[in-house]
Formats: structure tokens, C-alpha cells, sequence
């Protein structure tokens, strides 16, 4: 006897569905899989075999042949265990055919038989919706996961029993008490307070230049990087910034969640991602790790932050190869990893802030504890590679509080009213760009610049004057210009004054003063 | 040699600097880019840290630029920093001024000042008792302070840590019989503490350069004939504060920004130290903005991302 059963493989942070075809026949005994198996995918057969003779379903001996089509795409992942045991019950005829029909599974076997979560079925039950597959039996563990996807019921399942009761099972009432669908309601989820447990500004003492210079990134989407002595307070910071970027909308989050789900670092009880991500890799991290890769292609950490915050601590402490990887990235904010095997490619829209010490020591420009000579200083800064700092729009420097700015318990402002002041940039910016390819200010670029950002005569003049007296590069130029949209769309003005200039100016990315 | 126009002179030729020949262990040759100093006019060595501060800078530059435009040979290591700051601007405000090199006197060390060295070779001169092609060893550096402090009058130590290569060169001095003077700081800066002690341990006090030069004539007269034969220049009075001279050139009807360019010294400070020594009338002012503003009027350096000093 034959079967045919739906089941689904990731590509990148998408889906194709893949049917697993079973086949039980008379010859010599044997089982043999074929369609482009990674070998994850070929020790199936192990584990189908145990865990079915484990649950008193002993495998005839009889010749059984598995394919996974289309067999030219190479299948990666565990998640093919539960349809190929079920495809080689029907194909026994355990139960009917009618049984599976219109059934996505996925699923990974133990040799007992449970059902153990597996990685993106978010994206994967998202296909089959896609695809008008009504149900599909997942991981219990996965299944709310799965079911932030309309129209599509999905079933979490924590053994092979159960699905096997469920199959058996012709009646329709029955079967839902066997297997009842997992419902998730996403607008309430939705609803609820997203930013409750996270960090605010409010808890941030002094600092105001950085601070600022936070609210202005997260305004129009610049990449930012904060320089100081340790312990002023650069991480924290970072770390307070998803919380004044506007909330995920319903889209962005099954974006994020896919990415998670997809990299199987989705938590438990949260089938949805309602925060931005924030992603703080320590500075050893592999090229790979940074921006996906391995043989058996997974999102990198910068994926990982897609719609959030990648954070590099440390800058000049990371790896050239990794730092440099980033260029492509953060111009085409998507990731494309190229192997053998074909590409994939994953989201990576995400705000790069980073934050570095001014010097080895970390005190300079304090001669009275900074010893590094230039030489050194230099050599610290030259390992921060230009076409990293060529993205960074917005620079800021902090100093180390004093400890009667710490005892001071004045509240500063919270998250919250930053916020609003954030999204409301924000739509102006969403209207500005209507039908570009801009969505931010950030994302402008040489005719954008000048376009958008036009001065007025005493404006013009006075922005020749600093570009001469402030010896400004071309670059540093369009970058002033483009921060001071963005202070000037805080403010909902629409023409740029002399004040968003100068505003922008403080915050230029020069690195050269300390050379 | 010939085609890079070193020259060469020993200890008995009759050019030999007369200033180095009263020193213990005079060098035996001295290889020479350009020309050197000129004995009836009086020298100056200035030294002093390599990494210096804003404070140290803008001292070393005032002061090179006064005996640059007074006339007065400025010597010096030409290192990174003050010795080189001072040397630079010397030469900029159309004076004349000799580096000492611990290297052969084709070596440019350190490179960072390969446009100073250039200049020197014009107006002034490169010396060294190393044979050209020498590279720029650690251990010849202590050597060669003897004939920085040797070819002096007098020498002023702008800026010095407590343990700093510039007091060898101060200790050189003294054993030659040199004059000593040094840039007093505050107390709290480490960079000032070497000058300080020197001070204490009765070094010359620099406080403005019309005295200093009053005094370097007293120490010269003698031997230098150009303070008698009018060859320099008339005194430029110059003095280190000059807040009066500066406000004629801030922007009239803009009290907060006079009042942002007092609260800045040469300590680098950031806008929330600036604040604090505001008066509180100014408090609620966009004190970023008006950094810049004092950066465009050429009245504040930004010395990094947040950190601002006053700018002579």
C-alpha cells in the first residue's frame, strides 16, 4: 500500500511543503529513504522504527520505502519523524486514507513515542494556510506557536498514541476531544501592555546628551554609536532603546516570531513576539554566528534582531571579518547566505547601536587618568572599520556620573512620552516617504538629502559656514542634514532651522577629533 | 650625504656651536639637515610631555609663537606633543627653530610630524649626533636631551608627569648650568605635577612671556650680541590672558553663548559640567547648540564626541 502525507520544510525564514510518500511492500525486508536527506532527516528511520515498536506497532517485514519530495531540494531538521511514521501506519492501513487528508504533521519522535518540539512552524503552518491546508498536528509544545495563524486549525499533539487515536477516530465530535485545536487570540495578545516588564528611561540618571541622541536614532532609524568610560552607563541605555521604538505592529511580529521560531529560540507560553528584539552579542562572536550561516543554514544574531536592536558592546573588540560582514546587511537589510547547497536569505532590519570606550583605558580625554599615548589611541580607533562608522549617523559621548548625580532620585522622563514623541516622527516620516523607497530618514540618500531636506536661504548660508568653520566632510555633510530631518520631524516641523543644524551637528560621527 | 645635504661637523671645526663646547661630554659630530642655531641670538628650549593636554597645547603654541616672532631660536625634540607644538608654531609665526633628533638625521621620527620636519629644514634646522640612517632607538633619546638643553639659554618645561623624560633633559640643564623654567598647573592635574615640583624646588616661574623675555635678556646679554644690536624684534607684549582681546570677536546680543565661552577652560568638559558652573538664569539654554556655535566662531574645540575646551 501507498500514502501520501503533508508535511512542511524551512528555507530561510519561509516555508515549502513537502509530501512524504510511503510505501509497504512485499521483498525483501528493509526500509530505505531517499529525496535529498540531510542526515538528520536519514536517522528518522531509527527513530520511527523504536518509537512505533515502543507503542506496540511493530514494523512487518516487509520492504518500506519513504520519499520526501520534491527530492531536489536537501531537507534539513527532525521534523519529518512524525509524518513518516504516520505516512508508514496508513500505508499499513492502520487507518484510512481519508484519515490524513488535508493534514500538515510535523513533529519530532522520541524513542518513547513523545512528540518533541521542533524548529519553525510558525513559517511552516503559515505556508499551509497559504496553501488552503485546513489542520495540522504539531508539537504540543509548538501548538500555540502555530496558531497565532488564521484559518488554519492547528492541533498540538505530545505523543504518537494520540495521533494514532485521533486517525482511528471517524467521528468528528471525538476527534476534537482527542485532539483539540489550539486557539491563541492574537488581538488580545495583541492588546496588552507590550512594554510593562521592560526597562525605562526613567530609571536613567543624567546623561541627557545620550539620551537624546537615543530618541533621535529611534526617530528616524539611525544607527548610533554611544562612546564612553566604563560604567557611565552606555549599556543601559542601549538596552532602554526598543522601548521607546514604536510597538510591533501585527505584521513585524509574526516577522520576528518566524525569525525565532526559525532559529527554535521562540519561548515557551509566548507564541507570539510583542517586544523588539534586543540582541547584545559578546565580541568574540564567528562571522557566522553574526549574520547566519553554517553549513546548515540558521539565522544569525543579526536576524535575530530583525524590527529590534543589535547591540555591539566593546566595538573595537570585535572581529574585522565579523565587523565587515555587516556593510551588506545593513544596506540591504535583508541577509543573503550563500552555500553550496543554494541561498537563503533572512530578514535583517535592524538598528545598530554600538558603544566603545574612548581609549584602551577608557578615560581620554581626562590627561588626568588616561595615560594611553596618541599612538595607541589611534590604533584603538583604527580597529573600528570606516565602513561601520560610514553607517553611523548619530555619535554621542558619555561621561562617568558622579555619585551625587546617582543619589539625586530625580525621575527623568519615561520610555512612554519619549515614545510618543518617537512614533509621531515616525508617521511623519511614514507620509514623507509614501510610494519611495525610504521608510525612514535614515534611508535617505543623495537626491533624497536633497529633496527632503531643503534650507532656506539663511539656513544654506549658515550651514556653508559650518560645513567651512567646522571643516566638515561631504559625507559628514549629507549625515548633519539628514539627523536634522529628524530632529526637525521630533519637533513636526517641516523646514529645518538653524537649531535642528546645530542639534545635528553635536552629534556628528567625526572620529578624527581624537586624533 | 651629499646628495640629501647633511652636513658634518666635528667637535675642533671652527663652526662647532660655541653653547655646546661648555657642555660635559660634548657630541663628537653632529650631523646637520639645514643650519644651525645662531650664536649671537639667544635660543630657547621648550620640552615638555608627549601626550599633553588642551591646556599643555595651547601654552606650548603661545609660547612658540611668541619667540618665533620675537626672533628667538626655539629648540626642542620635535616629539609628539608639546616639543613639537611649540616648535611648529615657532616656525608658523615666521621664526626659526632646530630640532635635536635621537635618530639619524634623515629619519623623520616620529612620522606624525613629517610636515614640521620639512619646515625645519627651512627655517631652522635638524641635528644629531647619530650618523644619518640611524633609526629612532629608545636608549639614544636620553643622549640627545644633553644637546637639546645644550644649544639653549634657558628652558621652560611646559608640561611634565611626576616621573617624566623631560625632567633628564631638566637635570641635563642644570649640570650644563642652564636656566629652568616651568609652566605652573593646578595642583590636580597630573601633567602639571612635574612642573610644579620643579617650582617648588626653585625653577624660574613662566608667567608671561614679556617678563620671561626680560629675564632670558639678563641671563644673555652677554654672550648673545643680537639683544644689543637691535636684531629682534620689539617686544610683541603678549600675555597668556587674553579674555579681553577675545570678546570683541563673540557675537554681539547673545549673552548665553559669552556665558558658555566663560564656563569653558581648557580642562575638556561636557555640556552637563558646563551646566553646573552656568549662573542659573542660563540653565534652561540648548547648551549642545551653542558648543557648536562657539566651534564655528573658532572660540571652543571639540576635543571629542561630548567633551569641549576653550580655544585661544
Amino acid at each position: 500500500m501507498y500514502s501520501i502525507i503533508i508535511s512542511g520544510a524551512l528555507q530561510g525564514v519561509s516555508a515549502y511543503l513537502v509530501s512524504v510518500e510511503a510505501d509497504v511492500a512485499q521483498g525483501l525486508p528493509g526500509f530505505s529513504m531517499v529525496g535529498s536527506l540531510g542526515s538528520e532527516v536519514k536517522e528518522s528511520r531509527e527513530r520511527v522504527t523504536v518509537a512505533l515498536k515502543n507503542v506496540g506497532m511493530n514494523l512487518p517485514p516487509k520492504r518500506i520505502t519513504v520519499n520526501l519530495s520534491p527530492a531536489d531540494i536537501r531537507k534539513e531538521g527532525s521534523a519529518f519523524d512524525l509524518p513518516i511514521a504516520v505516512g508508514i501506519l496508513e500505508a499499513m492501513d492502520f487507518f484510512d486514507d481519508k484519515a490524513t487528508e488535508g493534514i500538515l504533521f510535523l513533529g519530532e519522535l522520541g524513542l518513547d513515542g513523545e512528540i518533541k518540539r521542533v524548529r519553525g512552524v510558525l513559517p511552516i503552518v503559515r505556508e499551509a494556510a497559504a496553501r488552503g491546508i485546513s489542520q495540522c498536528i504539531v508539537p504540543a509544545e509548538n501548538a500555540a506557536e502555530g496558531a497565532v495563524i488564521p484559518g488554519i486549525r492547528v492541533r498540538g499533539a505530545a505523543h504518537i498514541r494520540d495521533v494514532f487515536a485521533f486517525l482511528s477516530e471517524k467521528e468528528e465530535r471525538k476527534r476534537e476531544e482527542i485532539l483539540p485545536g489550539k486557539s491563541v487570540d492574537v488581538e488580545a495578545l495583541f492588546h496588552e501592555d507590550r512594554y510593562g516588564e521592560t526597562a525605562d528611561f526613567e530609571d536613567v540618571c543624567g546623561q541627557e546628551a545620550a539620551k537624546r541622541a537615543a530618541e533621535i536614532a529611534a526617530a528616524g532609524f539611525h544607527n548610533l554609536l554611544m562612546v564612553g568610560p566604563p560604567g557611565a552607563g552606555k549599556s543601559m541605555i542601549a538596552k532602554r532603546i526598543p522601548g521607546i521604538l514604536p510597538p510591533l505592529t501585527l505584521e513585524e511580529s509574526l516577522e520576528v516570531t518566524s525569525v525565532a521560531s526559525v532559529a527554535g529560540v521562540l519561548e515557551e507560553g509566548r507564541p507570539l513576539v510583542r517586544m523588539r528584539p534586543f540582541r547584545s552579542p559578546h565580541h568574540t562572536i564567528s562571522r557566522a554566528a553574526l549574520i547566519g550561516g553554517s553549513s546548515n543554514p540558521r539565522p544569525g544574531m543579526i536576524s535575530l534582531a530583525h524590527r529590534g536592536v543589535l547591540f555591539l558592546d566593546e566595538l573595537p573588540e570585535f572581529g574585522r571579518i565579523a565587523l565587515d560582514s555587516l556593510r551588506q546587511p545593513l544596506e540591504d537589510r535583508v541577509v543573503s547566505i550563500a552555500r553550496a547547497g543554494g541561498s537563503v536569505i533572512y530578514p535583517s532590519d535592524f538598528m545598530l547601536v554600538c558603544a566603545m570606550n574612548p581609549c584602551p583605558c577608557g578615560y581620554y580625554p581626562d590627561r588626568n587618568r588616561c595615560r594611553c599615548t596618541e599612538p595607541t589611541i589611534q590604533k584603538y580607533m583604527g580597529r573600528v572599520s570606516g565602513p561601520i562608522l560610514d553607517r553611523i549617523d548619530l555619535c554621542v559621548e558619555l561621561q562617568a556620573v558622579d555619585i551625587t548625580g546617582l543619589n539625586r532620585k530625580k525621575k527623568s522622563e519615561s520610555s512612554a512620552e519619549i515614545r510618543s514623541r518617537v512614533m509621531r516622527a515616525r508617521e511623519i516620516q511614514t507620509g514623507r516617504f509614501e510610494g519611495t523607497d525610504c521608510r525612514f530618514n535614515a534611508d535617505m540618500e543623495g537626491a533624497d538629502i536633497e529633496r527632503y531636506c531643503q534650507l532656506g536661504r539663511k539656513e544654506q548660508e549658515f550651514m556653508e559656514q559650518m560645513y567651512h568653520s567646522l571643516k566638515l566632510s561631504a559625507r559628514a555633510y549629507h549625515r548633519v542634514l539628514k539627523v536634522a530631518r529628524t530632529v526637525a520631524d521630533l519637533e513636526g516641523e517641516e523646514k529645518l532651522n538653524t537649531q535642528h543644524l546645530l542639534e545635528a551637528c553635536f552629534y556628528r560621527p567625526s572620529l578624527e577629533y581624537w586624533m | 650625504m651629499e646628495e640629501k645635504k647633511i652636513r658634518v661637523i666635528n667637535k675642533e671645526e671652527k663652526e662647532y656651536p660655541r653653547r655646546l663646547k661648555e657642555i660635559p661630554k660634548p657630541p663628537e659630530k653632529l650631523y646637520i639637515l639645514g643650519s644651525l642655531p645662531v650664536e649671537r641670538i639667544p635660543s630657547v628650549a621648550v620640552i615638555g610631555a608627549r601626550d599633553c593636554s588642551e591646556y599643555g597645547r595651547y601654552v606650548a603654541a603661545r609660547l612658540g609663537s611668541v619667540l618665533g616672532r620675537k626672533g628667538i631660536q626655539v629648540i626642542s625634540g620635535m616629539a609628539r606633543g608639546i616639543d613639537g607644538i611649540a616648535q611648529e608654531a615657532a616656525v608658523d609665526a615666521g621664526g626659526y627653530s632646530y630640532a635635536v633628533l635621537g635618530s639619524g638625521v634623515d629619519v623623520c621620527y616620529p612620522a606624525s610630524n613629517k610636515s614640521l620636519y620639512e619646515k625645519l629644514k627651512v627655517t631652522g634646522g635638524i641635528l644629531s649626533e647619530y650618523p644619518p640612517g640611524t633609526s629612532a632607538i629608545a636608549r639614544n633619546f636620553p643622549a640627545r636631551n644633553r644637546i637639546v638643553s645644550g644649544l639653549a639659554d634657558a628652558i621652560i618645561v611646559v608640561e611634565a608627569r611626576e616621573k617624566s623624560g623631560t625632567l633628564i633633559t631638566v637635570d641635563m640643564a642644570l649640570e650644563q648650568g642652564r636656566e629652568v623654567y616651568a609652566v605652573p598647573g593646578r595642583i590636580t592635574d597630573s601633567l602639571s605635577v612635574g612642573c610644579n615640583r620643579l617650582l617648588k624646588l626653585g625653577a624660574g616661574i613662566l608667567l608671561d612671556t614679556d617678563e620671561f623675555l626680560e629675564e632670558l635678556k639678563g641671563i644673555t646679554a652677554k654672550r648673545c650680541m643680537a639683544w644689543e644690536d637691535r636684531e629682534l624684534r620689539e617686544n610683541t607684549s603678549e600675555v597668556f590672558r587674553e579674555n579681553d582681546r577675545k570678546e570683541a570677536r563673540l557675537p554681539e546680543g547673545e549673552p548665553e553663548l559669552l556665558a558658555i565661552y566663560h564656563a569653558l577652560d581648557f580642562s575638556p568638559a561636557g555640556p552637563e559640567q558646563i551646566r553646573e558652573r552656568l549662573p542659573e538664569k542660563y540653565q534652561g539654554t540648548p547648551i549642545p547648540l551653542l558648543l557648536i556655535r562657539l566651534c564655528m566662531e573658532n572660540l571652543a574645540v571639540q576635543v571629542s564626541p561630548g567633551q569641549f575646551c576653550r580655544k585661544e
